[in-house]
C-alpha cells in the first residue's frame, strides 16, 4: 500500500501511509488510539475507499471495491468487533456470503472446515452454535472463514483484546504456522511483548501519518512506545502504600446465577474499603460478570447481600445505585457502554441527563449538556472528527473505551467498577487511566478492578481477590504476594497448600 | 473552515432519498398509463386537479391528510424508540368508538371549548391503552409487538362490531352508527365555509400540533432521551439506570394515543358515521407515510400530505380512462422505493462521489500545468472549484 490517504468528515485518518508487507512475514501495525490503524485495514479489505494511493499486490496495482474483491485477491480480515451471526452454526457462518448457487452443501463444507481445522490446530468443530462457544473460539472461526477462502493476506485487527493469556499463546501458535507456511499476516495490537514475541518487523504510525518501520528483533518495547506517542512512556504507576478507611462496599455469602442456569458466583463475600484498590484476578468466565452485574444491578442476586455505604443494595433499581455512587466502566464497550448511533455528547450523559443541571422540568439543557461533554472529550483526549456531536460509532475503539472512562470518573463515584478497563487502549493511554484510578483511589473513592492481565492487576491493585468456578479463593495483599502464587490460585489452589 | 468537503462525506442526505422514491414512483406512474396507451400529462394533471383545484379540492385533500399524518406520527414516534407498531387501524378504531359514542351521548348544548378538549383527551386515552396493552405484553411477557398489535386490531375490529349496535345503532341503516350533528364532530363551520364545505376539520390543526409535539418530546425532553435510548441501544439503557419495561410501556401507549387521535379525526370529523366489520386502510398506509417520511415528524408531515393528494386525486382519473388503480400503483411504487432506500443511496452517493473524483482529476491536472507543488486537498472550496474549471477546460483542449 503506496501513499494511502483517507479523510473523514473533520479529521484525515490516514495521510500518505505507506505500508509494504514481505511474504510469509508477521508485520504489525503500532499506532496510538485513532492513529488510522483500522481505517487502513479497511482500505485494503475494500471496505473503505482511499481518496488517493496504490495498492499493489505481489507488484501488481490492484483496485479493492469490496470486500469480495478482498476476498478474490486472498485477502482476509479479522475485525476489531467479531462479525459473525450468533444463532448460527460454525459451519453457517463460514460458507455466508460463498454459498454459491441457491443449494449449498453442508456437509462438504463442513468436511472442509474439520481438514483446515485440524491443520492449524484450530480445533473448531463445525455443527457447534457460535452464541454458545468462548470469544476464543469465535476469534478461532474468524480464522477459519479467512482460511476456508483461500486467503493468504490475513488482517487481525486488535485479535488479542478480549483473549486470556492462554488463548493468546494459542492464537501467536496459529500466527506462526500460518506464516511458515507462507502466508503474510498483518497484525495490529497495542500489547509491545505480543509485537516482540511474534512480528518481524513492525510500522509505527501516529495521527494518521507513518513515523517509521522498524525490525522488531533490534527494537526494545520502550523504543517503540515512544516511537509511537512522541514522548517516553512509563509502563509503572508511580503510587504511594494506600490508605483505606471504612468500607464502601460488602458483599456477604451472594450467590448468582449465570445465564446458562447454573451458579456462577457461589457463596462470594468481600469488602472493599475506601481510599483502595481491590483487583478481581482470574481466568474468564470463572464468575466475574455475573459478579460484577449482580453488584451493579444487571443481574439478580440468587442469595447474599450486598452493601453499597451501608445501604442493602442488593435488590435495588440501577439508577437508584447509580445515584448513590456507583460508577461502572462495563466489559462490552460496544453492548453496554455505548449508543453506538447517538453523538459523544449524549453519550456523555446518558446516566445523568435527568439530573437538574442537565434539564429542567423535563427538559434538555443541550448548550450544558454539551459544555459538560466537552469537558470531559478534553480531559481524557478522546479523538474524533467532529468532537462531541460525532457519532459514538463513527469512534475508533480505544477511543470509545476512552470516552467511557471519562464518563464514569468525571460521574464522581465513591465506588468505580472498572471491567478491563483499559481493554483496546494504546500504551499512552493505559499510562494515563491507571494514573486516573490511582488518582481515585487517593482522593479516597474505593476502586474496584476486574482484568484478566495479571501485570495490570498487579500495577494497580492494592489487595488482590483471586476467583475461580465462582468462589472467591483468597484475598492477598499485592506486596505480600507474587505473579506464581496468584497463577496457582487462579487455578483453584490455595497458596497455603490443599485444594479450595 | 472552507476547506473541501472529503470524498467521505458526500453522501445522500435521507431528504434526497425519500424525493428520488416519489420522483421513481411517479416514473413508474407514467410508464403504466402509457403501457395502456393514454397519455401521463393528462393523468397527472387529472389528479392534480383532482386533489388541488378549488379551495373546496384543497380542504378535502388535507381533510384525508390529517389522519395519515397522525398515523405516520403514530408509526415513527414508536420506530424510534425501537417499537413497530403495526396496530394504528385498531387504535384508529377504539379512538374513533370512544369519540363516537360520546359525541352520542354528551348533552348537545355542551359548549365546544369543553366538548372538543373532552372527546380528543378519550379519543387519545383509548388509543393509548390499546397501544400500553402491546406494550406491557412486550415488557412483561416478550410478546413481540407485531403479534399483540396485529390481535389488537381484530380486538377492536370486533369491539367495534359490538359496540355499535348496543350504542350509537342507526336505525334506518342498521350497519351503520348513527350520524354525528354537525355541532358535534370536529367540523367546525367557518372552515367549511372557507372551504366550500370540505372534509376540513380541527383534526388538520390537531395533527399540526401533534406533529410540533412529537418533534419535541423526541428532540428536547428527557422522556424522549430515554424512550430513545432504550430504542437504539436496550443494553445501554438498562446499564444507564432507564427503565426498558416502563419505556416500552410509554412509548408504545404515546404510538397508541396518536392513532387513537387519527381515529377520532377519521370518523368525527372526516366523516360522522362508523360503520361495523370495516377494518380501515389508513393503519397501513401510515406504515407508508412513516418510511417516506424517515420517520421524522416533519416528514410524516409532508409525506402524508403527499399520499394524500394521490388518494385524493384518483377519484378525477376515471374521466380520462385511466383506472383510478393507477394511483394507488404510484402509492405502491413510491413505497417499494423507500423501503429499498440502500439501493438508492448507493446509487446516489455512487455519483456524487464519482463527480468529485472526476473534479479532482481535472484540479490535479490544472495544478500540473501551472507548476503547482499543492494538493488538491490543501485548497480552500473556492479554489478547488475555480481550478476545476480550468483544468476540464485544460483537459479538453488537449484532446
Ligand atoms: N466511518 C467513520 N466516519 C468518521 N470518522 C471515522 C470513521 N472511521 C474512523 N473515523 C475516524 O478516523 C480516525 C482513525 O480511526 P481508526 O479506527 O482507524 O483508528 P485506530 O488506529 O484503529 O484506533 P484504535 O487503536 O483506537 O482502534 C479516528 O479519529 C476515527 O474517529
Ligand atoms: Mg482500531
Amino acid at each position: 500500500m503506496l501513499g494511502i490517504r483517507k479523510e473523514f468528515p473533520g479529521i484525515i485518518a490516514n495521510d500518505d501511509i505507506t505500508l509494504q508487507v514481505r511474504e510469509g512475514e508477521i508485520h504489525a501495525i503500532l499506532g496510538e488510539n485513532g492513529a488510522g490503524k483500522s481505517t487502513l485495514m479497511s482500505i485494503l479489505f475494500g471496505l473503505y475507499h482511499a481518496d488517493r494511493g496504490v495498492i499493489r499486490i505481489r507488484g501488481k496495482e490492484v483496485s479493492i471495491k469490496s470486500p469480495n474483491d478482498a476476498f478474490s485477491l486472498g485477502i482476509g480480515m479479522v475485525h476489531q468487533h467479531f462479525q459473525l451471526v450468533h444463532n448460527f452454526t460454525v459451519a453457517e457462518n463460514i460458507i455466508l456470503g460463498k454459498e454459491g448457487g441457491f443449494v449449498y452443501d453442508i456437509h462438504r463444507a463442513s468436511k472442509r472446515i474439520k481438514d483446515i481445522s485440524e491443520r492449524y490446530g484450530l480445533s473448531i468443530e463445525p455443527d457447534m452454535v457460535i452464541e454458545d462457544i468462548t470469544v476464543g473460539m469465535q476469534q478461532r472461526v474468524e480464522i477459519l472463514k479467512m482460511l476456508y477462502r483461500d486467503a493468504d493476506i490475513l488482517i487481525f485487527d486488535e485479535p488479542t483484546a478480549v483473549l486470556t493469556p492462554q488463548e493468546i499463546s494459542e492464537l501467536m501458535e496459529i500466527m506462526r504456522g500460518l506464516a511458515a507456511e507462507g502466508k503474510s499476516i498483518i497484525l495490529i495490537t497495542h500489547k509491545l511483548d505480543e509485537i516482540k514475541r511474534v512480528a518481524d518487523r513492525c510500522t509505527v504510525i501516529r495521527r494518521g501519518r507513518l513515523v517509521g518501520v522498524v525490525d522488531v528483533q533490534s527494537t526494545s518495547a520502550s523504543e517503540m512506545a515512544s516511537m509511537m506517542v512522541g514522548r517516553p512512556v512509563s509502563f509503572k504507576v508511580e503510587k504511594a502504600p494506600s490508605n483505606p478507611g471504612p468500607a464502601i462496599l460488602r458483599i456477604e455469602d451472594l450467590s448468582v446465577m449465570s445465564s446458562r442456569h447454573v451458579l456462577g458466583v457461589k457463596n462470594f463475600s468481600l469488602d472493599v474499603h475506601a481510599g483502595e484498590i481491590v483487583g478481581i484476578a482470574g481466568v474468564d468466565g470463572n464468575g466475574q460478570s455475573e459478579l460484577i452485574e449482580a453488584i451493579t444491578g444487571l443481574r439478580h442476586a440468587e442469595s447474599g447481600r450486598i452493601f453499597f455505604k451501608d445501604a442493602d443494595i442488593t435488590s435495588m433499581p440501577i439508577r437508584k445505585r447509580n445515584e448513590l455512587g456507583l460508577g461502572h466502566i462495563p466489559e462490552d464497550r460496544q453492548k453496554r457502554g455505548l449508543i453506538l448511533g447517538a453523538t459523544l455528547t449524549d453519550n456523555m450523559v446518558i446516566k445523568e441527563f435527568y439530573k437538574e443541571g442537565f434539564s429542567h422540568h423535563g427538559i434538555l439543557d443541550y448548550p450544558r449538556i454539551h459544555d459538560y461533554a466537552e469537558r470531559i472529550i478534553e480531559k481524557f483526549d478522546v479523538r474524533s472528527g467532529e468532537g462531541a456531536e460525532s457519532l459514538a460509532g463513527k469512534l475508533s475503539g480505544g477511543n470509545q473505551q476512552k470516552a467511557i472512562i471519562g464518563r464514569e470518573i468525571t460521574g464522581e463515584p465513591d465506588l468505580l467498577i472498572a471491567v478491563q478497563p483499559t481493554r483496546g487502549l494504546d500504551v499512552g493511554a493505559i499510562e494515563f487511566i491507571h494514573t486516573q484510578l490511582v488518582k481515585e483511589r487517593d482522593a479516597g473513592k474505593a476502586v474496584l478492578l476486574v482484568s484478566f492481565e495479571l501485570d495490570e492487576i498487579f500495577n494497580l491493585a492494592d489487595r488482590i481477590a483471586v476467583i475461580n468456578a465462582g468462589r472467591l479463593i483468597d484475598v492477598v495483599r499485592t506486596d505480600e504476594t507474587d505473579v506464581d502464587s496468584v497463577g496457582l490460585m487462579m487455578a483453584g489452589i490455595k497458596a497455603s497448600g490443599g485444594e479450595r | 473552515m472552507n476547506r473541501i468537503r472529503p470524498l467521505e462525506a458526500r453522501k445522500a442526505s435521507p431528504l434526497l432519498v425519500s424525493l428520488s422514491a416519489v420522483v421513481l414512483g411517479i416514473i413508474a406512474g407514467c410508464v403504466f398509463i402509457l403501457l395502456i396507451g393514454k397519455n401521463p400529462f393528462d393523468g397527472f394533471e387529472k389528479i392534480l386537479f383532482g386533489a388541488l383545484s378549488s379551495r373546496r379540492r384543497i380542504g378535502n385533500t388535507l381533510g384525508m391528510s390529517t389522519q395519515l399524518i397522525l398515523i405516520g406520527l403514530s408509526v415513527s414516534f414508536a420506530f424510534k424508540t425501537g417499537l413497530f407498531n403495526i396496530g394504528a387501524s385498531g387504535q384508529m378504531l377504539v379512538g374513533g368508538i370512544a369519540g363516537s359514542i360520546l359525541a352520542y351521548y354528551l348533552p348537545m348544548d355542551m359548549p365546544r371549548v369543553i366538548y372538543i378538549p373532552v372527546i380528543v383527551i378519550a379519543a387519545a386515552a383509548a388509543g393509548g391503552i390499546w397501544g400500553f396493552i402491546s406494550g406491557l405484553l412486550k415488557a412483561k411477557f416478550n410478546v413481540h409487538e407485531v403479534v399483540s398489535t396485529i390481535m389488537l386490531n381484530w380486538i377492536a375490529y370486533w369491539m367495534v362490531y359490538d359496540f355499535i349496535p348496543r350504542f350509537i345503532i342507526d336505525p334506518t341503516i342498521s350497519v351503520k352508527s348513527k350520524p354525528i350533528p354537525l355541532e358535534h364532530t370536529l367540523r367546525a363551520e367557518w372552515l367549511r365555509e372557507a372551504t366550500g364545505f370540505s372534509t376540513l376539520n380541527y383534526g388538520f390543526f390537531i395533527a399540526i400540533i401533534m406533529t410540533v409535539a412529537v418533534w419535541f418530546i423526541l428532540k428536547k425532553t428527557t422522556l424522549g432521551f430515554s424512550l430513545k435510548a432504550v430504542g437504539s441501544n436496550r443494553f445501554c439503557a438498562e446499564y444507564a439506570g432507564i427503565k426498558v419495561s416502563s419505556s416500552i410501556m410509554i412509548s408504545m401507549a404515546i404510538a397508541g394515543a396518536l392513532s387513537g387521535l387519527a381515529g377520532l379525526t377519521y370518523y368525527c370529523g372526516y366523516s360522522e358515521i362508523m360503520e361495523m366489520g370495516k377494518m380501515p386502510n389508513e393503519g397501513f398506509d401510515g406504515i407508508a407515510v412513516a418510511l417516506l417520511g424517515n420517520c421524522s415528524p416533519a416528514g410524516s408531515f409532508f409525506a402524508a400530505i403527499f399520499f394524500g393528494i394521490l388518494k385524493m386525486g384518483r377519484g378525477s382519473l376515471a374521466a380520462t380512462g385511466i383506472p383510478t388503480e393507477i394511483a394507488d400503483t404510484i402509492i405502491a411504487t413510491v413505497i417499494y422505493f423507500t423501503a429499498t432506500n440502500v439501493l438508492l443511496s448507493a446509487f446516489w452517493n455512487g455519483r456524487f462521489q464519482r463527480s468529485f473524483e472526476k473534479k479532482e482529476e481535472a484540479v490535479s491536472y490544472a495544478l500540473k500545468a501551472a507548476g503547482d507543488m499543492r494538493c488538491a486537498s490543501d485548497l480552500s472550496r473556492k479554489e478547488f472549484d475555480e481550478l476545476a474549471k480550468k483544468g476540464r477546460k485544460l483537459m479538453k483542449e488537449v484532446r
